[in-house]
């Protein structure tokens, strides 16, 4: 038979002040961890949400990034062509080429500057998108207007709606804010292709073409297509893999979170063997006597192991709620592949709330463990005669 | 306070194995601390890497990186006062047999690149034959140890953002301490593979510029940025050290992460330390009673507890920074392209402080209750 949960409770409470400093030190422990996981979760919601299982990226051969790559216009007029391809209600083939740049604009968490990409989009580009405009309007192929992303529009005060941007040969007008779900579109700028194009003087490539299929399933064999036609030199991944494969850029600040999580852990699993050693020394007639009615030594192994534990979960709830206040707070990354900066908002979610209490939980068992044993082997006798 | 130092030690070793655990913890901690600080102190406040970092520049287009500059350019700076050394300094990028090879391949111009960067240490004869060999390039030690590369192999690179292959003669390899990964070659080879028609065939990324003296920096910065305000290709120039910064950026917002990161930690063990006094203090309740009637005045009462969490804590720091220093020049592999360069003695002393202040902090709520405690009702407890 156990001894009563009751009893340990009742103790962490007698010890208020000792309990509550540990819980804490575990809880800022738990916090770091519990931020790192809702960063990567709001990062990779960010890509999840990105693409369209139905559409393909068509890149240089060799390339894995549409800033790198580029596509020729007799590409695209092959490419156009070719089966397979769902067509709008006009019937007009769904291939988008799309450009793209990259401007450098201080930010609020970046004075200094940080890079945003500039797309270059063609009406039918637009239509195979679904997003709102959230402010202003969508702007006018042929003029030198931009809309950009919501993300954007919070992020870098000199892109709100009626400013200038200065990049290609001038000024442009920001008239729009666009709203994109969570993807990595709110992070962008749009403007027209064509505008875009004369002020880099390319004529008639792009970077990528972006091409929806009548199905996901046909995605193997327009692959294969495109790829035994020598004369494009293109290659084709498909959207939602090409955005999956972004979600690394999070690394370095998902690693740093987890390392600092991990030591701070050991130095709080020191900290709550040093209270739970001090608890037991301090109950060693108890423990005497526990052990004289009638409980074994696997009982008291187990209520002291379960009274670190709950100890330790004290702390991972008050670090949950220390972390709370984070969710929804909008970030931005850097990624190498785009060369410019992603905004996510911290999800505070399910998982990463489970992930930071299992911690606590780890740190409380690691923590008590040999406070517990060393209780558990305590002679009755001695024991009733210490303290 | 003297003569108490024999009393506080033997309170220390008396409990050892709390002592033991305190320290751990916070030497963990602090070696933590130290970590994060020496971060910090690598990436917003790092001094040059060496002399003549504090001489170089970077010339890049004021919109972006990715936007190049018109060759033309190069005549122009050349001729800004202070201007001592100038070259070509493209990013290639391409695929050096498979995309997870990753090194830095830049367009340079081969007769001044090894003039600024004078930390590149090569043999005379391989930077000759790097320069006379137009299909030549140098690399780095690193890059010939990690794909094992000899002088004289062959090395093909295949163009992602240039629509050509590169197929390079390795001339000369330098040396290098920081290990930086980068291989240079001719930029007269790569516009003469471009085709004619090819838009940007005579443009290049970024120029490097070397300064004849570091106090020119800025003021030729200012000059050359004056210079092409108004042309279609305006610049930002910079020293080379605020360019590598501006990558930070990509990391995130990663000066609040640090802070947030050490205030937690500070915290952390600033708990674990008080926590630890307290414990020690309520067990010694009646010892302390006796002490009091033996003569010790609350004041000495007060410096032993104190005297005791400051000891304990010192230790701690010391240790941790010695952990915080090795863990420090490890992670000089990862993160030493932003400047990050160990464990400096600026953000050593910082621990060191912080380790002193949390063991006087922590100890002192403890040690005026335990001094100010009355002495028969001290006597009298029994927990």
């Amino acid at each position: 038979m156990g001894v009563p949960i009751t009893y340990n409770i009742r103790n962490l409470v007698e010890r208020k002040a000792t309990t509550l400093m540990t819980a804490v030190g575990i809880g800022l422990t738990v916090a770091v961890l519990v931020t790192a996981l809702s960063l990567v979760a709001g990062l990779k919601s960010v890509f999840a949400g990105s693409g369209d299982p139905k559409q393909v990226l068509v890149l240089r051969k060799g390339v894995d990034a549409e800033l790198s790559s580029t596509v020729t216009g007799e590409a695209y007029q092959i490419i156009r062509r070719m089966p397979g391809i769902a067509t709008t209600a006009a019937h007009e083939p769904m291939v988008s080429p799309e450009g793209l740049t990259v401007i450098n604009l201080p930010s609020v968490d970046s004075p200094a500057g940080m890079n945003v990409t500039v797309r270059g989009l063609l009406p039918i580009g637009l239509a195979m998108r679904t997003i709102q405009i959230q402010q202003g309007q969508m702007f006018q192929p042929g003029l030198r207007q931009v809309v950009v992303g919501d993300s954007v529009a919070r992020r870098y005060p000199d892109a709100r709606i009626g400013r200038q941007i200065r990049f290609g040969k001038g000024l442009w007008d920001v008239v729009g804010v666009f709203k994109a779900g969570d993807s990595a579109a709110g992070s962008e700028i749009w403007a027209g292709l064509d505008q875009l194009r004369g002020d880099f003087e390319q004529q008639g490539g792009s970077n990528s073409l972006l091409v929806r299929l009548n199905s996901a399933s046909q995605i193997p064999e327009f692959s294969k297509a495109i790829a035994d036609d020598q004369r494009l030199g293109t290659s084709v991944i498909g959207e939602k893999a090409y955005y999956a494969s972004m979600t690394s850029s999070g690394a370095p600040l998902e690693v740093l979170g987890f390392a600092v999580a991990i030591i701070m852990a050991v130095g709080s699993a020191f900290a709550a063997t040093n209270t739970m050693y001090a608890a037991v020394a301090r109950r060693s007639r108890e423990i005497g006597t526990l052990r004289a009615i009638g409980f074994g030594r696997w009982s008291i192994l187990q209520s002291f192991m379960l009274e670190s534990i709950f100890l330790a979960l004290i702390g991972g709830v008050l670090g949950v709620l220390i972390t709370l206040p984070i969710n929804g707070l909008t970030t931005g990354v850097g990624s190498f592949s785009t060369f410019s900066e992603v905004a996510f908002r911290f999800k505070v979610g399910f998982w990463a709330i489970a992930g930071g209490l299992a911690f606590a939980v780890l740190i409380g068992a690691m923590g008590g463990f040999l406070p517990a044993w060393a209780a558990s082997k305590k002679g009755i006798i001695a024991a009733m005669r210490e303290g | 306070m003297v003569r108490l130092a024999s009393l506080i030690f033997r309170n220390v070793f008396r409990n050892r194995r709390r002592s033991l655990l305190t320290l751990a913890s916070t030497a963990v901690s602090l070696a933590l601390l130290s970590l994060l600080l020496a971060l910090y102190q690598g990436f917003f406040y790092g001094d040059d890497v060496s002399p003549s970092q504090a001489l170089r520049m970077v010339t890049r287009h004021r919109v972006s990186l990715t936007q190049s500059l018109p060759a033309s350019h190069q005549p122009r700076i050349a001729q800004v006062p202070g201007v001592a050394k100038l070259s070509a300094w493209s990013w290639f990028q391409g695929v050096y047999k498979e995309p997870k090879n990753f090194f830095a391949r830049f367009a340079v111009d081969p007769d001044t690149i090894f003039d600024i960067h004078q930390d590149w240490i090569v043999p005379h004869d391989q930077l000759e034959a790097f320069k006379r060999d137009r299909t030549g390039c140098a690399i780095g030690q690193k890059i010939a140890d990690d794909y094992k590369i000899k002088l004289g192999d062959r090395v093909t690179i295949v163009g992602d953002i240039y629509p050509v292959t590169l197929e390079l003669k390795v001339d000369a390899i330098y040396q290098h301490p920081p290990q930086t990964e980068c291989l240079v070659f001719h930029r007269e080879y790569l516009t003469e593979l471009l085709p004619k028609t090819y838009t940007s065939r005579d443009s290049v990324g970024t120029y490097l510029i070397l300064a004849q003296t570091a106090d020119q920096v800025p003021g030729i910065s200012r000059a050359i940025d004056t210079m092409f305000d108004n042309s279609p290709y305006p610049t930002r120039t910079e020293s080379e050290k605020e360019f590598g910064r501006s990558f930070l950026a990509f990391l995130g917002n990663i000066k609040l992460f640090l802070a947030a990161v050490c205030a937690a930690v500070t915290f952390t063990i600033l708990l674990v330390s008080a926590n630890t006094v307290s414990m020690a203090v309520r067990e010694r309740t009646r010892e302390t009673a006796i002490l009091r009637t033996l003569g010790f005045t609350p004041a000495e009462i007060l410096q032993m507890v104190v005297g005791e969490s400051m000891l304990i804590s010192l230790s701690g720091g010391i240790i941790g920074i010695g952990i915080g220093w090795l863990l420090a020049t490890g992670l000089t592999v990862v993160a030493g392209g932003f400047g990050f360069r160990g464990l400096k003695w600026q953000a050593g002393l910082v621990v060191l402080v912080m380790a002193i202040l949390v063991g006087f902090l922590a100890s002192l709520v403890p040690a005026v209750i335990a001094s100010r405690k009355n002495v028969v009702e001290s006597l009298r407890f029994t927990g």
